[in-house]
């Protein structure tokens, strides 16, 4: 596993708690289905306040993972201790007063048909066994919470996908959880309706401190609202740390092909022309996070050596406000002396730089 | 047609009605309680048990098999011991009941079985237990199929009640025959019909308003 350490110092404070206050605490967690694992040794904790997202492809473990949390599913073997109580040996019975203190949201929603939405809201304190007026109350407030007040004597089927997942968070927050599963919450929904809930999750976060932890197989959620994450893959986890940390120096085959769709990619029709050895230009990938993005990197090179060099292609985003990007950089001309300073000079900057190929005429 | 035989038809309908209603209660009574347990007890379901689930489905089929005119006779010590007597409409309404709760059950069963997993899953998810999951989430959620279901149920045990003549219950099927056929009172065949057509069509109806009032899903 690739824990990322470097982590500045600020940000270091923000997410790292004492870890006394430990929500959640995975210790070699394995389970299989039939000759399959599905969770191959999975140790994890999630901290009190933050937001943790595991993101691995379909088949990758996530789903099994996140339901042995609240004991929907049981693991072989490994420990799962939720507010420092080991619950993987817990009979049903004993699992249901903790999963009080556990909200689910579901990529389906999940919501009762044949309750209206404030009735599926105040569904959790009706388990607990609460007064009529008190889980009216609280649906009342859950759903004005939600942006959703107007909506409290309708059904589930009158509304869109983003109103019922709304309706979905509200119901997970009903029972006052300590913790908030989320499984592909927004992978029924389209971009727009995604960023909005999305930025309901966060808010939910801040205002009330609450701990999330969220599977995915979408990056763009993570990196939306996730402070660290966890990549899942054959039921391993392969890398785990800071979010802006994993975007700007991923390690694994995995991440980086997860990250491929949300960070810039060389153009196919430059990769296709590249060819080894040698050409007029020399393609360069420059991976840049933190301070090594904030300088002026390139007017510094053209400064250094002599170019001309042309940038062909980059972007740099801003993750958790640290800025993380990619450039692609042509170098013009033969000379392999030269190139290795370009390369030297990038490096001494922090920049990681790997040689793409070159291509004859111009680009 | 004359005064007797209107008053025959009029006491025919009441006895029909009787016959159909209460059996169907009792199908709905014991009927609902067995299609839950098919489901629950069956793999995957709240209260999983492969050996309850395979011994409940083969007394139900069991009973399914008989045809109603032989569990009409074959029942008639049952009968015996649960009303006294095993003539008369009061003596139908066991073999109906026995015929009717399996009938019920299987179609319940389907109903229930519909319930999508996730809202089960979610129920637990908060903490529920199986009679939460049994209270607030199978039988509300799959309730318009129950209730279609036992409009059904409800249509059958009316052409089924005809046929409860043959132990001196009485009924419109048993009129029917009896006049209708047996004697040429033509009049008397056609006014069965129309009003069994009547009563058909209003138990439809009834039952479909009620799906259409409780149906949320679309």
């Amino acid at each position: 596993m690739n824990q990322h350490i470097k982590a500045p110092a600020d940000l270091a404070a923000a997410s790292h708690p004492p870890a006394s206050e430990d929500v959640v605490r995975l210790i070699d967690l394995k389970r299989r289905f039939g000759a399959t694992p599905a969770l191959d040794g999975v140790s994890l904790t999630v901290r009190k306040g933050e937001i943790l997202g595991i993101i691995g492809r379909s088949g990758a473990g996530k789903s099994t993972l996140i339901r042995c949390l609240n004991g929907l599913e049981r693991p072989d073997s490994g420990e799962v201790f939720i507010e420092g109580c080991e619950i993987s040996r817990l009979g049903e019975r004993e699992l249901q007063p903790l999963r009080h203190r556990i909200g689910m949201i579901f990529q389906h929603f999940n919501l009762l048909s044949a309750k209206t939405v404030e009735d599926n809201v105040a569904l959790p304190l009706k388990i607990e066994g609460r007064p009529k007026a008190e889980r009216l109350a609280r649906a009342a407030e859950l759903l004005e919470l939600a942006g959703l007040s107007e909506k409290a004597k309708a059904y589930p089927a009158s509304l869109s996908g983003g109103q019922k997942q709304r309706v979905g968070i509200a119901r997970a927050l009903a029972a006052r959880p300590a913790l908030l599963l989320s499984d592909e919450a927004t992978s029924a929904l389209d971009p727009e309706t995604t960023r909005s809930i999305l930025a309901l999750l966060k808010d939910i976060n801040r205002q009330l401190g609450l701990t999330i932890l969220l599977i995915t197989h979408e990056m763009e959620v993570i990196r939306s609202i996730a402070d660290r994450v966890a990549v899942i893959d054959a039921g391993r986890i392969v890398e785990l740390g800071p979010v802006w940390s994993v975007f700007a120096d991923p390690r694994s085959e995995i991440t980086k092909s997860l990250l491929g769709g949300i960070r810039p990619q060389l153009p196919d029709e430059i990769a296709s022309r590249l060819v080894p050895g040698t050409g007029a230009e020399t393609i360069l990938r420059i991976d840049v996070a933190g301070e090594a993005a904030r300088a002026p990197l390139l007017s510094d090179l053209a400064t250094a050596l002599p170019g001309p060099f042309r940038l062909v292609h980059g972007g740099i985003d801003h993750v958790q406000q640290q800025p993380v990007g990619t450039l692609f950089l042509a170098v013009a001309g033969n000379d392999e002396n030269h190139l290795s300073e370009v390369i030297a000079f990038l490096k001494a900057r922090h920049g990681r730089v790997e040689v793409l190929g070159h291509v004859a005429g111009s680009v | 047609m004359s005064p007797v035989l209107f008053e025959l038809l009029i006491r025919s309908i009441w006895e029909t009605v009787l016959m159909t209603g209460s059996s169907g209660l009792i199908s709905l009574i014991f009927g609902l309680p067995l299609g839950l347990a098919l489901v629950a007890t069956d793999r995957g379901g709240i209260a999983e048990s492969l050996w309850v689930n395979r011994a409940l489905g083969a007394i139900i089929n069991g009973f399914r098999s008989v045809p109603f005119i032989i569990l009409l006779v074959a029942l008639i010590p049952v009968t015996r011991l649960i009303v006294g007597t095993s003539i008369g409409t009061w003596a139908a309404i066991v073999p109906l009941s026995i015929a009717a709760t399996p009938y019920y059950a299987r179609i319940a069963e389907v109903s229930l079985r519909e319930v999508d997993h996730g809202l089960i899953e979610a129920a637990r998810a908060m903490g529920g237990n199986r009679w939460t999951i049994i209270r607030e989430v199978l039988v509300p959620e799959a309730l318009p199929g129950i209730v279609a279901g036992f409009t059904v149920t409800l249509v059958t045990l009316i052409g089924a009640s005809a046929m409860a003549g043959a132990i001196g219950a009485g009924g419109l099927g048993d009129l029917a025959i009896r006049y209708g056929y047996q004697r040429f009172e033509t009049s008397v065949m056609v006014a069965v019909v129309i009003v069994l057509i009547i009563l058909v069509c209003g138990i439809q109806w009834v039952g479909d308003r009620l799906v259409a009032r409780l149906d949320h899903r679309a």
